[in-house]
């Protein structure tokens, strides 16, 4: 694999949270019953970012959460490779929220779908929104973001990644071309 | 993740690591078992066979109930209304249940070895759900996962198993797990009930069953196997209640903090005083409990990502 370019750097990876929280606060009228769920690895360290940033905007603390979608995913019993789950922490109930799931990037959609039905066998909230950082297309489910950071078209063989500081020790957002 | 294991039939051939990924995943479990829908769908379209050619309530029921949360399909063979009573043997019942493409076969069975002729037959991925004298891992994986939920390590723990060792296939394999994963493991009953081979690092041998609950975190009671003392083992059962019952009194030796185990099903005031089993020293439903999260690990483990 090799590199491509640089997408985002910190500066305007944080300044596309600033916006995400805007839009979500305009959208739901506010952030009285809200709730964030990160979906592993990445989606959880953007949902307390975006969580701070709503606290710095409206001075409410939303409730974060935690989603691993592993045990969701519809190619468990056909992949080689067995995948490690991670713990789903999600402290409040859900049935009261809003959510406002969260992950890096929007690809085919199919962890998305998984999570969906991660966080229905946990309740039902009362609205399900989605928010990424970069959405790449080539969707294989009729899914859509509500808020996207950076929308990018990419080619099949193109990777994107989305670091953080808090899983990579870096923000950058970068492309990649698979040999 | 993968630990590259297909079977889980005892503990030879396992590596720390992979104990541990179970013990971890079993955690994720637990969590689920939490849920207001009990279920995942992560073994969907796969089918486990549970071939019980011995009585069980809880490791069936346990194990059953562990593969459908998982969402897998399960064929359930009791030995009781089978056509063992017509003379079929071993191989042709397995290869039978086989053809109905059975992707798993977990299996109990009174004969020591009989899982790993299961695993030989049918070419599929085997759990020993107990195996004459021999082993049974996965109550040995839950009692290790209740340790863990108390203590919060293994290594270091002293753990005290006392009854009639030579019969139990749960004493191998806590022995066998626990001395792997580092903790003190010492095994106490009467001579005549004391396989002396057993001892080996980390695993002691004693007839002094005040010495053994001495200074112990964990103390764990065996169920006293009455159908098997028929060979003149004991004098009488009221003499070994009274020398090798796991009670209140004894307990005061181990640790203030010890916990008291027993896999079940128990003789209430024979092995283990019924006041103790009920007292908040008791972990004994929460073996039961744990025990699903752990079997759902397990077949995590051997069934996923291996294709």
């Amino acid at each position: 694999m090799h590199y491509k370019a640089q997408i985002l750097d910190a500066h305007e990876m944080k300044r596309a949270m600033t916006r995400i929280a805007h839009e979500i606060l305009e959208r739901n009228k506010g952030a009285t019953d809200l709730a964030l769920v990160g979906i592993h690895t990445r989606g959880i360290p953007l949902a307390e970012q975006l969580a701070q940033k709503i606290a710095e905007l409206e001075g409410i603390q939303v409730p974060t959460g935690k989603l691993d979608i592993t045990l969701y995913r519809d190619d468990l019993s056909e992949i080689s490779r067995q995948p490690i789950i991670r713990r789903t922490e999600i402290n409040f109930d859900i049935g009261t929220r809003k959510i406002v799931l969260l992950d890096d990037v929007l690809f085919t959609g199919r962890t998305i779908r998984a999570a969906l039905d991660a966080l229905t066998d946990l309740g039902r909230p009362k609205s399900i929104q989605l928010a990424v950082m970069v959405d790449r297309g080539h969707r294989e489910l009729p899914i859509r973001a509500d808020y996207v950071g950076k929308n990018l078209p990419t080619s099949k063989t193109e990777v994107v990644k989305v670091k953080l500081a808090e899983t990579d020790g870096e923000d950058v957002v970068e492309l990649w071309e698979m040999e | 993740m993968g630990n590259g294991v297909k079977h889980l039939l005892d503990f030879q051939g396992w590596t720390v690591e992979a104990i541990e990924g179970i013990l971890e995943t079993a955690d994720v479990m637990k969590e689920v078992l939490e849920r207001p829908v009990k279920k995942v769908p992560a073994l969907q379209g796969i089918t486990v066979c549970t071939a019980f050619f011995e009585n069980s309530t809880r490791t069936r029921t346990s194990f059953e109930l562990a593969a459908r949360r998982m969402s897998a399909d399960v064929l359930t063979f009791a030995a009781g209304a089978s056509s063992l009573s017509k003379g079929e043997s071993l191989r042709d019942t397995i290869e039978t249940l086989n053809a109905y493409k059975v992707d798993a076969f977990i299996v109990r069975h009174h004969a020591s070895g009989a899982a790993h002729q299961v695993a030989r037959f049918s070419g599929k991925s085997t759990i020993n759900a107990g195996d004459g004298r021999r082993a049974h891992p996965t109550q040995a994986l839950l009692d290790a996962y209740t340790m863990l939920k108390e203590f919060g390590k293994l290594e270091g723990l002293k753990v005290t198993i006392i009854g009639d060792i030579l019969h139990s296939r749960v004493a191998r394999s806590n022995a066998e797990l626990l001395s792997l994963m580092g903790a003190q493991v010492t095994l106490c009953g009467p001579a005549t009930l004391l396989p002396r081979e057993l001892a080996r690092d980390n695993v002691k041998v004693t007839t002094d069953i005040q010495e053994a609950v001495t200074g112990a975190d964990v103390v764990m009671a065996l169920r006293l196997q009455q159908e098997r003392m028929n060979g003149g083992f004991l004098p009488s059962m009221s003499e070994y209640a009274l020398t090798y019952q796991v009670n209140e009194s004894l307990l005061e030796r181990a640790k203030d903090h010890a916990i008291v185990l027993h896999p079940g099903p128990m003789n209430r005031d024979l092995e283990i005083s019924g006041s103790l089993a009920d007292s908040a020293r008791s972990r004994i439903i929460a073996q039961v409990e744990y025990g699903q999260a752990v079997r759902m690990s397990v077949l995590y483990h051997l069934l996923v990502g291996k294709k």
